[in-house]
């Protein structure tokens, strides 16, 4: 089975070829690049053509595969009705496939239901990421904050903590919000 | 208790309908809930809808005909009980390229800058390529349309390609195309970066040509009969409003916020009002019925509109002549369900479901079961009338030319 995922993600387009490389998938060929995409595929000759469902030049694609005279005729989205469900996942998962001509659902649906899983796994890790980078980017400013409440009012790190944890917590506003507030006011009024 | 509809969209002038029926309270007004999906293409905005994402979409109308024909697709039979709007859109090329063709700037006698583009073609010692936004569009066969009628052969002398509409205009600079038919913004982005110059526009090709359509899968709309009758008479009320000259800065300014169109107001202002910027330092000109989205029962869904598409399908070698897939074609428009939902309104109804498309050239009324209806010239630039029931001859006639 020949599998090409064209994805201008080359990361998700990693996670989604380890995917499927790790079910013993490994007829594999990732497209990043716009250029020569159409040639590269038909020279490359896939079953399968998996496709972010976001991406922005499918109607391009759709039409250069719709004239190629190398590609048997892919196909938009294999169904037949029994598999609206697993059709829905997909579309809900941003995960688009071309089916070349012939080949049986049976045979597809593993790999969508892979695709289906990697694609959610990837949304799942750049959530995380940027979960990540916020949690960082917080805690440098309670610590800058911290740092100010020392100095201007001479008080020790617990203390200083203490105050921006109160302070928050009387007014209903997170830690750092608040913490973010007290530095744009120091700002303001030019460390006076 | 309302009723949420999701409908898909793409960023452009004639996404509007939906768009001031959800803002302007049309469709809070018939109890819906309008919740309002952008995507970047038409695949996947016909994905969507095929599998259960969105209820209801904007949609270039011959992809419905192609989806519910099973063309790159499973077939999935979808309906059209209303249009979204009529023409729309224009022809934008190189400015060199213009120069050849027409008096920058202006509008043209339609004929003659047909005549010097098939002198273009002749004489270039290359394929001139043109950048149509989908396969299955109303841009692609008024296009083609154009070219055969001037005597440019669309399938041999020049190249088409699809080319999504947010990159139409970085294709005309690269050089990637030497013209563009697209939709609105977008030739007027062209035109303020200076990259083209609209030398034609769709109105000026066919006067009533049938554009975006509302698409819904026949089996939603057989199950959700009432939602989308209320769905239709938000969107005939939100046609009023577009269509309203007192409201248009209003009209523009909700279409190019952020989470719609994204755009400038000024040139989605100009779209609507059919105020055409021809060429960048020119003088905005006014194109009557540039954008066709209300009177003369615009929404209507005519059935011969549908058979004129797949006429234009078969001549572009998209479809085999086909009695039956004929058939199937013109009831993927559904007049039918327009009535039903609109008689409430008391707006006029036009009593036939297909007419000779092209056949008017005075103002002409027509027999309705409700109101009172005229419609305006609809001829075709070259003169040729399209009866919905002689395809074969009408075929025969444009293999000719």
């Amino acid at each position: 089975m020949r599998i090409a995922i064209v994805d201008e993600s080359p990361a998700r387009a990693a996670v989604i070829q380890e995917g499927l490389q790790s079910s013993g998938l490994t007829d594999i060929l990732v497209l990043s690049e716009r250029k020569d995409l159409v040639a590269r595929i038909e020279t490359f000759g896939p079953d399968v053509i998996l496709m972010d469902l976001a991406n922005p030049r499918r109607d391009e694609l759709e039409e250069l595969f719709a004239v190629s005279k190398a590609l048997a005729k892919p196909v938009a989205m294999f169904v037949d009705s029994s598999d609206d469900t697993a059709m829905e996942a997909a579309v809900e998962a941003g995960v688009s496939a071309y089916v070349v001509d012939g080949l049986k659902a049976a045979r597809i649906r593993p790999i969508l239901e892979l695709a289906i899983k990697r694609f959610h796994a990837f949304a799942r890790l750049r959530l995380e990421l940027d979960e990540a980078k916020t949690a960082l980017a917080e805690r440098d400013v309670i610590d800058r904050a911290k740092r100010l409440l020392m100095k201007k009012r001479n008080i020790d790190e617990p203390a200083a903590y203490t105050l921006l944890r109160k302070t928050a917590m009387d007014n209903g506003r997170k830690i750092a919000d608040v913490a973010d507030a007290l530095l744009t006011a120091e700002k303001l009024m030019g460390g006076l | 208790m309302t009723e949420t509809m999701r409908i898909g969209f793409l960023p452009l002038v004639d996404a509007g309908l939906p768009i001031l029926a959800r803002e302007m309270g049309f469709a809070e007004d018939e109890g819906l809930t309008f919740d309002l999906v952008r995507d970047m293409s038409w695949a996947t905005v016909c994905d969507r809808l095929l599998y259960g994402h969105s209820d209801a979409a904007h949609l270039v109308a011959p992809l419905a005909i192609a989806t519910t024909l099973g063309l790159g697709r499973p077939a999935v039979p979808l309906s059209v009980p209303f249009v979204l709007g009529l023409n729309g859109n224009a022809i934008t090329v190189r400015p060199d390229l213009a120069e050849q063709l027409t008096t920058t700037g202006t509008p043209g006698d339609i004929r003659e800058i047909g005549r010097r583009l098939a002198t273009v073609v002749r004489k270039a010692g290359r394929k001139l390529r043109f950048g149509v936004v989908h396969r299955y569009s109303s841009h692609n066969y008024m296009l083609r349309y154009w070219l055969r009628a001037s005597g440019i052969d669309p399938n041999q002398d020049v190249e088409i390609v699809t080319v999504a509409p947010p990159f139409a205009t970085d294709a005309l600079s690269s050089g990637e195309v030497d013209g563009i038919c697209v939709g609105e913004p977008w030739n007027s982005v062209a035109v303020d970066r200076g990259v083209g110059v609209i030398i034609v526009v769709t109105s000026q090709i066919w006067r009533r040509g049938v554009e975006k359509v509302l698409a819904i899968k026949s089996e939603t709309m057989t199950q959700r009969p009432e939602a989308t009758a209320r769905l239709l008479r938000a969107l005939w009320r939100a046609g009023q409003a577009f269509a309203d000259p007192a409201r248009l800065d209003e009209v523009a300014a909700i279409l190019a916020q952020p989470e719609y169109l994204d755009g400038s107001q000024e040139l989605i202002r100009g779209a609507v009002a059919d105020q055409i910027l021809f060429a960048r330092d020119h003088e905005r000109i006014h194109v009557p019925d540039f954008m066709f989205q209300h009177r003369e029962a615009a929404n209507f869904p005519w059935q011969s509109q549908a058979a004129w598409l797949y006429a234009q399908m078969c001549a572009a070698g998209h479809v085999t002549s086909d009695a039956t897939d004929y058939e199937t074609a013109q009831r993927v428009f559904r007049p039918d369900i327009y009535r039903a939902a609109l008689a409430p309104l008391g707006v006029p109804l036009p009593g036939a479901s297909a007419k000779l498309e092209g056949g008017l050239e005075l103002p002409t009324g027509v027999g309705t079961t409700q109101g009172r209806l005229v419609l305006g010239p609809d001829r075709f630039f070259d003169g040729r009338p399209f009866d919905p029931e002689r395809l074969d001859q009408y075929l025969a006639e444009l293999a000719q030319i």
